[in-house]
C-alpha cells in the first residue's frame, strides 16, 4: 500500500476563542517512526486526540490507516493503537486479564490472544510476572506493558503519548528498542517526547509551537532549516522566537 | 453488540468489584447490616406511655378502666392526684407523656347510656408518638365506655401496631436499601474510570456505547438482585414478614424495577465528570425518590402537586408493589401494569444512558 499512514490538511482545533491546533498538514508514511515535538500546551496532545477519533476536529481533514477520522471513526479505531500520556490499563487486574481483555475486545480469537500474550510478554521479559496486579509493577514495567497491549491487535498506526515520561534511562533506552522493532515489523508509529535526544532516534519529526507546525523533516533537515547544530537548539530558537515579544 | 466484548468487559467489572475490598463492604456487609438495624429502629411501639390519672368519678368502673390501661402493658400510671391547674405543668416537665381526667358520674352516665367525656392530654410535641398513645387509649376506653361495636373493628387494627408496622416497613426498607446500592455504584462506575483515565483508553477501542453500558449494567444488576434476595430472606427469616402472595411476582417486579434504578445510575455517571459529581447527583435523587415513595410519609397526606411527583417515582411504585403482592396478597393481574410501566421506564432510562454515553470528549 502506498497511501500514507497519517495524512492531514489544515486539521485544526478550536476551544471557544483559544485555536489549540492550528491548521496542520502533515503526512507520515507506512513504517515511519515519526516524532511529534512541543513545548507543554503546544498542541501536541489535542492534534492526536483528533487523530484516534477521540475529539472531533474543528476543520480540516485527517485521514489515518485509511480512514477518514471524521466521517469513519470506528474504523480509524480498529486499526491503530493508542498509549496514552496517563497510564490507563486496569491497576486492579492482573497482566493476563489486562491483555484479555483488549484482545477479546479487538477481535482476537481465543489462541491469538494466547500466542500473542506470550510474544508480547516475552518481548518485554514480564512472562513470569502475568499473574501479577498491574498496580503492584514498577512504573517501567507498566509503560511497556501499555505499549504491548496498544500492539496486540497489530495496528497500522500506534500513537505513543509521551511513552517515556517519568521512566529511568536505561527503561526509556529499551524502549525505544521497543518502538524500532514495532516500525520493523511494519506498524507506523507517531510519538511525542519532551526528550530532546529521544528525537534523534526519529526517521521524521515536527515541532509544535502555539499550534502550528513550525518546522518538519528528518532530524538533520530541521537542523538545517533553523541553521544550528542540535535539536536542542533549534527547539530552544522556535520556541523563543515565538515567547519573545 | 458483541457478545464476547460485553462478556470480557463484565468479567473485568466483576473482577473489580470483588477485588476491591471498600466495595465488598459496600456490597456484602452494609444493607444486611442496614436492614437489620433499620427494620429495628422503624417501629412506632412507644413503649410504656407514662400516665398521669385524675380520677374524680371513683367509681368501679373508672377504676377498672385505669386497671385496663396498665392491664394493656402500654401505659404506667405514674401518678394519681393533680389539680387541673398543673396538668400543663406536669407535660411541660415531662413528669408524664399523658394526663387522662375521668370526670365525676362518669360511671352514672355509662350505665345510663348517656354521652359522656373523659379528657385526655397528650405531649404532642411528637405528633406520630402522641398519635399513638391517642389510639391506643381510646381504644381501651371505649371498650370501658361500652362503645359500638363498629369501633371495636378500628380497636383491633390499631392494637397491635408494632407488629403491623413492621410487616408494612421492612419490605420498604429492602427496597430502599436495593435502591441506594445499586444507584451509588453505577453511578460511580462510569465516573471513576473517567478519572482514572481508563475510559479514555476505552474510547479508543472498537467498544460501542451500547456494549458499554450494557456490560456496566449486568454485573451491578446481579449484584443488586443478590442483595435483594438475601435482604428478603433475611425479611422472611428473622423478621417474619407476611407472603400473601406469590414471591415469583416480586423476583419479576424486582428484576424490572432495578433495571430503572441501574439505569438511573449510569445515566447519572454518563453525565459527570467526577465521583464526587456523581455522588452529589446521585444523593439528591434518592433523597426525593425514598422521601417521595410513601415509604415514610403516605401518599394521601401530599399535596396534589406533590402526589403528581410521587408517581413519577420508580421507588413508590415498586414499595407500592411489594407490599401489595407480600401482605395484601395482589396477583400478577392487579400488579401487572405496574411492571410493564417500570419496564417501559427501565428501557427509556438505559436508552438515555446509551445515548449519552460520548466515545468522544467534549
Amino acid at each position: 500500500m502506498t497511501t500514507p499512514a497519517i495524512e492531514t490538511t489544515n486539521l485544526t482545533r478550536r476551544f471557544g476563542d483559544f485555536v489549540a491546533v492550528d491548521a496542520i498538514t502533515l503526512s507520515v508514511a507506512r513504517g515511519e517512526v515519526f516524532g511529534f515535538l512541543g513545548a507543554n500546551g503546544a498542541g501536541k496532545t489535542t492534534a492526536i486526540r483528533m487523530l484516534i477519533g477521540l475529539l472531533a476536529p474543528s476543520d480540516g481533514e485527517a485521514t489515518v490507516a485509511g480512514a477518514n477520522v471524521r466521517t469513519d471513526p470506528a474504523t480509524v479505531r480498529r486499526r491503530i493503537g493508542y498509549m496514552s500520556q496517563r497510564f490507563s490499563l486496569y491497576d486492579d487486574l492482573t497482566v493476563r486479564e489486562n491483555v484479555e481483555l483488549y484482545g477479546t475486545i479487538y477481535g482476537l480469537s481465543r489462541a491469538e490472544i494466547r500466542s500473542r500474550m506470550t510474544e508480547l510478554l516475552e518481548r518485554i521479559q514480564l512472562t513470569a510476572s502475568r499473574d501479577t496486579l498491574v498496580r503492584q509493577l514498577p512504573l517501567g514495567w507498566k509503560q511497556q506493558l501499555a505499549l504491548m497491549v496498544a500492539l496486540l491487535h497489530r495496528p497500522e498506526v500506534v500513537f505513543l503519548d509521551e511513552p517515556t515520561g517519568g521512566v529511568d534511562p536505561i527503561t526509556r533506552r529499551r524502549f525505544w528498542e521497543l518502538i524500532y522493532a514495532t516500525a520493523a515489523e511494519g506498524t507506523t508509529v507517531l510519538v511525542t517526547t519532551h526528550y530532546l535526544d529521544e528525537a534523534e532516534y526519529c526517521d521524521r519529526l515536527s515541532i509544535m509551537v502555539d499550534g502550528r507546525i513550525a518546522a518538519m523533516g528528518t532530524p538533520a533537515e530541521v537542523r538545517a532549516q533553523v541553521g544550528v547544530s542540535t535539536l536542542d537548539e533549534v527547539f530552544l530558537t522556535l520556541t523563543r522566537a515565538v515567547a519573545a515579544p | 453488540m458483541k457478545l464476547r466484548t460485553i462478556g470480557a468487559l463484565m468479567r473485568k467489572e466483576v473482577l473489580q468489584v470483588f477485588r476491591d475490598p471498600p466495595t465488598l463492604v459496600q456490597v456484602l456487609a452494609i444493607p444486611l447490616i442496614q436492614l437489620v438495624v433499620l427494620a429495628n429502629a422503624a417501629t412506632f411501639d412507644t413503649g410504656a406511655t407514662r400516665l398521669l390519672v385524675r380520677d374524680d368519678d371513683r367509681t368501679p368502673a373508672s377504676a377498672a378502666m385505669v386497671a385496663e390501661l396498665v392491664g394493656s402493658g402500654e401505659f404506667t400510671v405514674v401518678g394519681t392526684a393533680v389539680a387541673p391547674a398543673h396538668i400543663e405543668a406536669v407535660l411541660r416537665r415531662r413528669e408524664a407523656a399523658a394526663v387522662l381526667q375521668i370526670p365525676a358520674g362518669f360511671a352514672a352516665a355509662v350505665a345510663r347510656g348517656e354521652p359522656t367525656a373523659v379528657q385526655l392530654q397528650i405531649n404532642a410535641e411528637e405528633g406520630a408518638v402522641a398519635g399513638l398513645i391517642q389510639q391506643a387509649a381510646l381504644a381501651i376506653v371505649e371498650r370501658q365506655a361500652g362503645a359500638p361495636s363498629t369501633l371495636e373493628v378500628r380497636q383491633q387494627g390499631w392494637f397491635n401496631p408494632t407488629r403491623r408496622y413492621k410487616d408494612w416497613m421492612v419490605p420498604g426498607i429492602l427496597v430502599s436499601l436495593t435502591t441506594i446500592i445499586g444507584l451509588l455504584l453505577t453511578a460511580q462506575s462510569i465516573t471513576r474510570e473517567k478519572e482514572l483515565g481508563t475510559l479514555e483508553q476505552l474510547n479508543v477501542t472498537p467498544v460501542t456505547k451500547g456494549e458499554f453500558i450494557t456490560a456496566k449494567l449486568l454485573p451491578f444488576w446481579g449484584i443488586a438482585m443478590g442483595i435483594f434476595t438475601v435482604g428478603l430472606i433475611v425479611s422472611k427469616v428473622v423478621f417474619a414478614i407476611p407472603t400473601v402472595g406469590a414471591v415469583p411476582i416480586v423476583f419479576l417486579a424486582a428484576m424490572v424495577y432495578l433495571s430503572v434504578a441501574l439505569g438511573i445510575g449510569l445515566w447519572i455517571s454518563t453525565v459527570t465528570q467526577t465521583q464526587q459529581q456523581a455522588m452529589f447527583v446521585a444523593f439528591f435523587v434518592l433523597l426525593i425518590f425514598l422521601l417521595m415513595s410513601g415509604l415514610f410519609t403516605p401518599l394521601e397526606a401530599m399535596p396534589d402537586w406533590a402526589q403528581a411527583v410521587a408517581h413519577a417515582n420508580p421507588v413508590m411504585h415498586f414499595v407500592g408493589l411489594m407490599r401489595a403482592v407480600l401482605v395484601r396478597g395482589a396477583g400478577l393481574a392487579e400488579v401487572g401494569p405496574t411492571i410493564v410501566g417500570l419496564g417501559i421506564a427501565g428501557a427509556a432510562v438505559l436508552g438515555l444512558a446509551v445515548m449519552q454515553t460520548r466515545k468522544t470528549l467534549e
